[in-house]
């Protein structure tokens, strides 16, 4: 098994051999669970080490034939725009699995579905092949299911549950019709969901504007959807308030991230005008994410549900640099997104074990928790830090080059933007310090108790460690990122200067520009 | 006369006899063998057909019976649908009460006319076929006679039915009496001066109709539920999959064989049904308390989405039907599979006994929640994959009419629709609302390996649909419009 192929297999084959194993046999199911995910999650470091910044186009491709008859076959790559994505998700999947303690029944089909989850999720971040593409999300569909029914919490679980299934499927099929037709764009002789074939063909026959300006609303509506962009973002927020602990980090963190990295690898390179012609309308709506769903978030009383509605916000940014259609723009998007993944992880898993320990989330009824529980304390203060925006944590450098990439051409959006996410999410962010970690302690039957023991702290730790580092050396992503950007926005990549200082408006410095010409 | 075209047919309906015989012959303490012993033969014959070395393409009795890619797709899809229902009614034998063994003949018998109209060159063949699938069918509905139910569903069918084939004769009287023949091959050559013939037409669309019934599709399908909803649970998996896939079968020869060019003026018509059928169906099995009337009504939905790739009149489109049929029998086998265990234990039909079985059974759990989600269609499961390639060649047809977009976006709508109702039931198994009764559920053993087989198989198609995409695509070489 290849280093590449290795990463989302392996938690679907681990998958596949819990089914053998009988159900009273937690610990092996649970200590399978965790080597398994791992196993992907050091496969993905290592690939990430590996990885060439120097060289162009995809790397440690992997090719099978699947079914010729349909012209889809097996394809994977890497480059810039996904790399990050497969750290980050390899990653949440194993703190997503080491936050699974909390699950006391019905182990064996929880592990099953959570690594079918996240395997099929992985995959589809690796696939270059659109079937494969769209069929690996959905993996993610029954599993989500299920797991928010069997083992979600609140009295609206149900409706949460149906609300979310609905939305992301039909989001799914919407997007699957979109690909459809771009398929359909090709000469009958030429028919293949091949993506890099697809890309290139249409690099050499521009498909006619009118055609490019019908597919894209399917693609942009049917992957929005899927990553709660206003105002079909409703489910976001219910349903990760009612989701068990590792489905809402995984949920939140990777899978939504699914249809961003869509539109960044499929809608824009095949369809710049359609993207030129539909990009207005993004931008509007993703002003409703940002400033509206900010505006939601601060009136939340329930923790989880401000998490939700602030994770919506934060997607908006990453819309904003999508719809600037500029490279920095475009690349900060990617960073973002793998910031974000990061972000909602960690805010997730405190907000799972917080509510493991009091019972519940209302942050009226907390308070006080800064002393009995300092390790979540510190967590907590960094994650909601890292949410408004704080430099030195991976969001600032993604929001800022959004930022930057769209002052061009969309001016006042960005002004907007820089108000709801900054000032608005700062308030949130603050108050819920406030009132979750300040003031007198809640009287409580039990004694709160923190994140205690090294493995119990291991996947916040190394949710915040992925955060700082991004946030001090974000160059390792937007270095690959960017030159995977400019090729699919056919442009440039920027000829840099030596800077007299390094700066992080100016990617990449010469010291990480390695082998380059 | 060239029987060898037939030697199929002719051995099913051999195998029947013997099994008849057998029971009549047979000492006492032998005849609840005599389900496995129909299964087993039918198992030989599937055998003989894949490895038997029987001629290749060619016509008999003057035409009346073709015998080309289609018809051996048709012919070993029923035998596989022969397989597993008599495998499901062996399980559930006693269901039956006395006269199993009647219970495999007539199965038997309807399965011989399902393989004899695939091989349907001629109107009066097609029409014998019929009567040979419904007939039995009428008996196999009522066969619980102790059940009100089951004896109002095989009333129903048989009213309902015997209509259906008034119509259908009616209609090809008409077709006789506007050209003169009954022969597909010499419709072809004289259909392009009689297109706007008012009588060929109306004739035309009469036999439309009966084959509409039979796969009940929008107006024609009021049957359905009901007669679903009273059926043992072996006849309801063989005339939700085998009946309708017969019709298909005809609809295929008749269009393709017969009268390609009024087919294609037909498009836009074929497309109204079929929108009509999908949401009708999807529409109508939202919060049906009864598991059998929502199969029922999943049913008509397959039945529109299947009548939508048969309106496209090309390869894709026809190719994408088989695989969805070949996705279909094992989803719906899965499912009745699992139902039937628990219906019997249960003693009731309602969704609500399927209540807890995440806990009661895992593995029945499993194997139902894979049915339900292929039927819903979601990947990566056979179910997916039929309705992928259905939409694919619907939307490649949108360019010569744009009634084929609306079809595709009613199709999308469906899947959600069914998703939502699909997906209840998976809710039901695992999060039920009120559970009363999580006891252990003890299935057979040749229970749970039909559950198996079947979920595998579905999985299997969704994960590895290389050979059978082949197959069909050999199968379909020969068909004429690309």
């Amino acid at each position: 098994m290849s280093l590449l192929n290795s990463i989302f297999l392996l938690p679907l084959i681990a998958a596949l051999v819990l089914v053998l194993i009988p159900g009273n046999y937690r610990f092996v199911i649970r200590s399978i669970a965790l080597l398994a995910t791992l196993a992907s999650a050091v496969q993905a470091v290592r690939l990430f080490l590996a990885f060439d910044p120097a060289m162009s186009g995809y790397q440690f491709q992997e090719s099978a034939p699947w079914a010729p008859v349909l012209g889809i076959q097996y394809r994977a790559g890497v480059d810039g725009v996904n790399l990050g994505l497969v750290l980050m998700g390899a990653i949440v999947l194993f703190a997503a699995t080491c936050v699974s303690r909390e699950i006391t029944r019905r182990d064996k089909e929880y592990y099953i579905l959570l690594l079918l989850m996240g395997g099929g999720i992985l995959g589809a971040f690796v696939s270059l092949d659109l079937v494969f593409f769209y069929v690996l999300h959905e993996l993610a569909l029954v599993p989500t299911f299920i797991l928010m029914g069997v083992w979600g919490h609140g009295e609206k679980k149900t409706y949460a549950t149906y609300q979310i299934t609905l939305y992301l499927s039909l989001g799914a099929l919407v997007a699957l019709a979109g690909l459809l037709a771009l398929y359909l764009q090709l000469p009958p002789a030429e028919r293949t969901f091949d993506l890099v074939r697809i890309t290139s063909h249409f690099e050499a026959a521009v498909m006619p504007a009118a055609t490019q300006r019908a597919i894209f609303p399917l693609l942009l509506f049917g992957f929005g959807i899927l990553v709660s962009l206003w105002p079909f973002h409703t489910w976001a927020p219910l349903g990760y308030g009612s989701a068990p602990t590792a489905a809402a980090m995984l949920h939140a963190g990777v899978i939504k991230k699914f249809g961003l990295y869509g539109l960044i690898r499929v809608a824009l390179p095949v369809l710049p005008e359609g993207a030129k012609a539909w990009m207005p309308v993004l931008a509007w709506l993703c002003l409703g994410n940002i400033v509206y769903c900010g505006w939601v978030a601060m009136r939340q009383r329930r923790f989880d549900l401000l998490l939700g509605n602030s994770s919506v916000a934060h997607v908006g940014f990453a819309f904003l640099g999508i719809a600037s259609l500029s490279l920095v723009g475009v690349t900060g998007t990617v960073l973002v997104m793998v910031a974000h993944g990061f972000l909602a992880a960690l805010l997730f898993g405190l907000a799972g074990h917080l509510r493991q320990q009091r019972g519940e989330v209302d942050m009226t009824a907390l308070g006080g928790l800064a002393k009995p529980m300092p390790f979540f304390s510190l967590a907590l203060v960094m994650g909601l830090f890292a949410g408004c925006g704080l430099p030195g944590f991976a969001n600032f450098p993604g929001e800022l080059l959004v930022m930057f990439g769209a002052w061009q051409e969309l001016r006042w959006f960005v002004v907007a933007a820089a108000w709801g996410g900054l000032v608005i999410g700062a308030l949130y962010a603050l108050r819920a310090i406030r009132q979750i970690l300040h003031g007198p302690v809640t009287r409580s039957d039990t004694e709160p108790r923190d994140i205690r023991g090294w493995w119990r702290k291991l996947p916040f730790a190394a949710l915040l460690a992925c955060l700082l580092i991004f946030g001090v050396q974000p160059q390792h992503l937007v270095g690959p990122a960017q030159d995977a950007v400019a090729g699919i926005l056919k442009c440039r990549p920027p000829e840099i200067k030596k800077p007299a200082a390094p700066n992080k408006a100016v990617w990449p410095p010469a010291s990480t520009r390695r082998n380059r010409p | 006369m060239n029987l060898s075209l037939i030697s199929l047919e002719l051995a099913v309906v051999a195998l029947g006899v013997i099994v008849l015989l057998m029971d009549l012959a047979a000492p006492r303490e032998w005849r609840p063998a005599s389900g496995w012993l129909a299964m087993l033969g039918l198992v030989g014959v599937l055998g003989w057909s894949v490895w038997g070395g029987l001629p290749a393409d060619g016509t008999a009795f003057g035409g009346m019976v073709v015998a080309d890619g289609i018809t051996r797709f048709f012919h070993r899809f029923f035998l596989v649908t022969g397989v597993l229902v008599l495998w499901l009614a062996a399980v559930h034998h006693d269901d039956a009460g006395s006269g199993a063994a009647e219970y495999q003949v007539l199965t038997l018998f309807s399965l011989a006319g399902m393989m004899l109209a695939a091989a349907a060159g001629h109107f009066a063949v097609l029409f014998v076929a019929l009567e040979l699938i419904t007939v039995p069918f009428y008996v196999l509905t009522s066969f619980q006679r102790h059940r009100p139910a089951s004896l109002e569903a095989g009333a129903k069918y048989l009213v309902l039915g015997a209509l259906s084939s008034a119509v259908l004769v009616y209609g090809i009287a008409l077709v006789y009496g506007a050209t003169g023949t009954m022969a597909f091959d010499r419709l072809t050559s004289l259909t392009p001066p009689l297109t706007g013939n008012p009588l060929l037409t109306a004739g035309l669309l009469m036999v439309l109709g009966g084959l509409c019934f039979k796969i009940a599709a929008v107006p024609f399908q009021f049957w359905a539920p009901d007669v679903y909803q009273g059926a043992p649970v072996p006849t309801l998996a063989f005339l939700a999959v085998g009946s309708k896939a017969a019709g298909f079968a005809l609809l295929l020869r008749l269009a393709t064989g017969a009268l390609p060019a009024l087919a294609l003026q037909a498009q836009t018509l074929l497309l109204v049904l079929a929108g009509a059928t999908i949401l009708y169906g999807n529409l109508c099995a939202v919060r049906q308390p009864n598991f059998k009337r929502m199969i029922g009504y999943a049913g008509i939905a397959s039945a529109g989405y299947l009548l939508m790739g048969f309106a496209t009149l090309n390869r894709a489109g026809v190719a994408a039907m088989l695989f969805y049929l070949g996705a279909y029998v094992f989803t719906l086998l899965a499912i009745l599979a699992v139902f039937g265990v628990v219906a019997r234990a249960a003693g009731l039909e309602e969704t609500q006994s399927l209540a807890g079985l995440g806990q009661r059974s895992p593995l029945l759990a499993a194997g139902l929640t894979l049915g339900m989600v292929s039927l819903a269609g979601v990947p990566p499961l056979a179910g997916f994959l039929g309705k992928f390639m259905l939409i694919k060649a619907v939307i490649e047809q949108g360019a010569t009419n744009a009634a084929f977009y609306w079809i595709a976006g009613i199709a999308i709508v469906g899947v959600v629709v069914s998703v939502y109702y699909c997906f209840a039931v998976i809710r039901t198994v695992y999060w039920p609302a009120e559970a009363e009764d999580l006891s252990p559920l003890a299935a057979g053993r040749w229970s749970r390996l039909l559950v198996v087989v079947c979920s595998c198989l579905v999985l299997a198609l969704g994960v590895f649909p290389g050979p059978l995409l082949n197959w069909i695509a050999e199968s379909l070489r020969a068909l004429t419009p690309a």
